[in-house]
């Protein structure tokens, strides 16, 4: 059997122990080898941070070449691609703004009071079917919900409040909110279901009523995830565009008020991308300071929520 | 006497409180059911809509401009291949990135910078990943608006929703398991390949497949990089019939998919591109409902099945 070419690497031959040395070294590489390439594909997310600050501030700092920054942030006129071009961001930023309360009124409260509902009332039956629906809700393609408030929601409206413009930010913004209620009451529910049992236990023994136990013990103590799930809210609706660039119109307007058609930041974009700008012109490089107005506003939103978290945190 | 009329207090401050309790219970499924008639609304005005254009020739024919000749052919075969693009880059880069954050990273502060990373990630604006994909695929590496630059902006989108079910599921896997491979003189990555990943397996399918239902329906990445609405032609089959037999020509090629086809029809002011538009997007409900239910499914199975 040992004088078989090839089996020289068979453990019982006590001549070759170089033969297995080799072979650890090679594992060792191996091994080290394969440690290298996943840590290059965790990389991967760093890099795509680094490509989108890198694009974003490339094609702005062209165009702030040509724009100061001052014009940018007070100009009242959004008018890009016309020869007499101004470039107030406050235009687009008022739509999105709008829009977002909009959203926000109706995902915050109806998210918060089902994240309520489902952690501490619901039986458990209705949670196990209301929490798969909730996700098939959210899971919905926004062009589809584009269409819904387009097509749906706003004849609705329109039956109630005959003078409402085909296109406008308070159909869209329902539609909007409808959609986040998902993301909101999901991470809540979570936050809520986290309280130990031993906090409810302690306010019923009291003599609390679930209802006192849920407002008074169970979401203070959840703050921080309620936080986080706000701030998630926010963030989809600020970066929302399908249903904005469907149902809300794309004529850029400075005004606040909901009934009227207005553009966002993220309708201009879609809007531009349609048409054909040529790369490098001054068309094309707006999309990229809109998209950094975009990237600055989310940021901000969370960096607040981090420090919200941090200031509300509550360890058990 | 005093003492019965203080219980009589008592019994009604007791009632009051305990009708709050009803009042929230019925004010919860209130709200539950707002989002549960809208969606029911929504699918039943498509489905109205939409079901009668839903013919053969829907799916056979290409767009056009008559609204009663046009179809989705170009838009479901362009979702497909560049599902497929996507996936080929998100999974097994979602994956690995997964596997090393939780078996191999070691804490440091890079790791903690790979972590703060996936998790801001998950919170940028889709639209701004298609900036990205317009300033860096599109121009810079000249990949053009092709397939290829599609597939890999909604890989990167998609990529921190495989990578946390991957941690996710890969955390649940009890430690005994990695220890008594390790006794048995099993390397770190023969633990990881032969025990780990086949252990994570459905965990790490609900994740892509949820993640592939968010970017079938991703319209606004896509429109940014500039993909073109009307398309009436096919790309480059993949599939040739003289060796080497695969071609990926198609990767190159201009292409639309369903979401802006369905955006393209919504957008027309004509009755009979909307019935058009409600049709595709039916088809594209039925999809991501499809999935999601799917990934719903599959995770409710592994939590009835696995008892370590």
């Amino acid at each position: 059997m040992s004088a078989v070419p090839g089996q020289a690497s068979m453990p019982m031959a006590p001549s070759n122990a170089s033969t297995r040395l080799q072979q650890r070294r090679t594992r060792i590489l191996r091994e080290r080898a394969i440690e290298g390439v996943l840590f290059l594909a965790a990389l991967v997310s760093v890099f795509t941070t680094i490509g989108i600050v890198y694009v974003l501030l490339k094609e702005s700092v062209l165009f702030f070449t040509h724009v100061s920054l001052w014009d940018f942030l007070t100009d009242t006129q959004w008018t890009p691609l016309f020869d007499d071009a101004h470039f107030g961001i406050m235009v687009l930023l008022s739509g999105t703004i709008t829009s977002s309360l909009v959203a926000l009124s109706i995902a915050i409260p109806l998210g918060t009071i089902i994240a309520i509902y489902l952690s501490e009332f619901a039986p458990f039956s209705v949670r196990e079917i209301a929490k798969p629906f909730l996700e098939l809700l959210g899971g919905v393609p926004t062009i589809v919900y584009g269409y819904f408030a387009l097509l749906f929601v706003t004849p609705i409206l329109q039956w109630f409040y005959p003078a409402l413009p085909g296109f406008n930010i308070l159909s869209a913004g329902i539609v909007m909110g409808i959609m986040i209620i998902p993301y909101v009451s999901s991470i809540s529910e979570d936050a809520m279901r986290a309280v130990p049992m031993a906090l409810r236990e302690g306010s019923y023994a009291m003599g609390a009523t679930r209802f006192q136990t849920a407002t008074r013990v169970v979401v203070p103590a959840a703050f921080s995830g309620l936080a986080s799930a706000y701030i998630l809210g926010i963030s989809r609706a600020v970066g929302e565009t399908m249903i904005l660039a469907v149902a809300a119109g794309m004529q850029p307007n400075l005004s606040f008020n909901p009934l009227e058609p207005a553009a966002t930041i993220t309708a201009y974009i879609v809007q531009v991308a349609l048409g054909d700008l040529p790369h490098g012109s001054i068309g094309y490089q707006t999309i990229f300071a809109a998209g950094l107005t975009l990237m600055v506003f989310t940021l901000f939103f969370n960096v607040a929520g981090h420090f919200l978290r941090k200031r509300y945190r509550e360890a058990y | 006497m005093a003492y019965a009329k203080n219980l009589e207090e008592i019994r009604a401050l007791i009632a009051s409180h305990k009708r709050w309790d009803l009042v929230f219970a019925c004010v919860g499924v209130l709200a539950l059911m707002i989002g549960v008639l809208t969606f029911v609304a929504l699918f039943s005005d498509m489905a109205i809509k939409g079901v009668p254009r839903l013919e053969l020739d829907f799916f056979t024919h290409f767009p056009s401009r008559r609204a009663g000749q046009a179809g989705i052919l170009s838009a479901w075969v362009g979702s497909c291949l560049v599902m497929l693009t996507t996936a080929f880059f998100a999974v097994p880069l979602g994956v690995a990135a997964g596997l090393y954050l939780e078996e191999y990273a070691p804490k440091n502060w890079v790791t903690d910078i790979i972590e703060i990373n996936i998790t801001n990630l998950a919170g940028v604006p889709s639209i701004v990943y298609g900036l990205l994909a317009l300033g860096l695929f599109v121009y810079q590496f000249g990949f053009g608006q092709s397939i290829l630059s599609a597939g890999l902006t909604l890989a990167l989108l998609i990529l921190p929703v495989v990578i946390v079910a991957t941690r996710e599921a890969i955390r649940a896997i009890p430690q005994g398991i990695r220890e008594g491979a390790y006794a048995l003189g099993a390397t770190q990555w023969q633990v990881c390949k032969d025990h780990i990943v086949p252990y994570s397996t459905a965990g790490i399918l609900t994740g892509v497949i949820i993640g592939m239902a968010r970017a079938i329906g991703e319209t606004a990445p896509i429109i940014t990089i500039g993909a073109l609405t009307f398309i009436a032609f096919l790309p480059p089959s993949p599939l040739k019939p003289e060796p080497p037999f695969v071609s990926f020509d198609w990767l190159t090629s201009p292409f639309t998919v369903m979401p802006i086809q369905m955006f393209n029809w919504t957008s027309r002011p004509e009755a009979a591109f909307l019935v058009n538009a409600a049709a595709a997007g039916f088809v594209l409900v039925l999809m991501t409902l499809a999935m999601n239910g799917l990934a719903i499914y599959i995770r409710y199975r592994l939590r009835k099945r696995i008892n370590w």
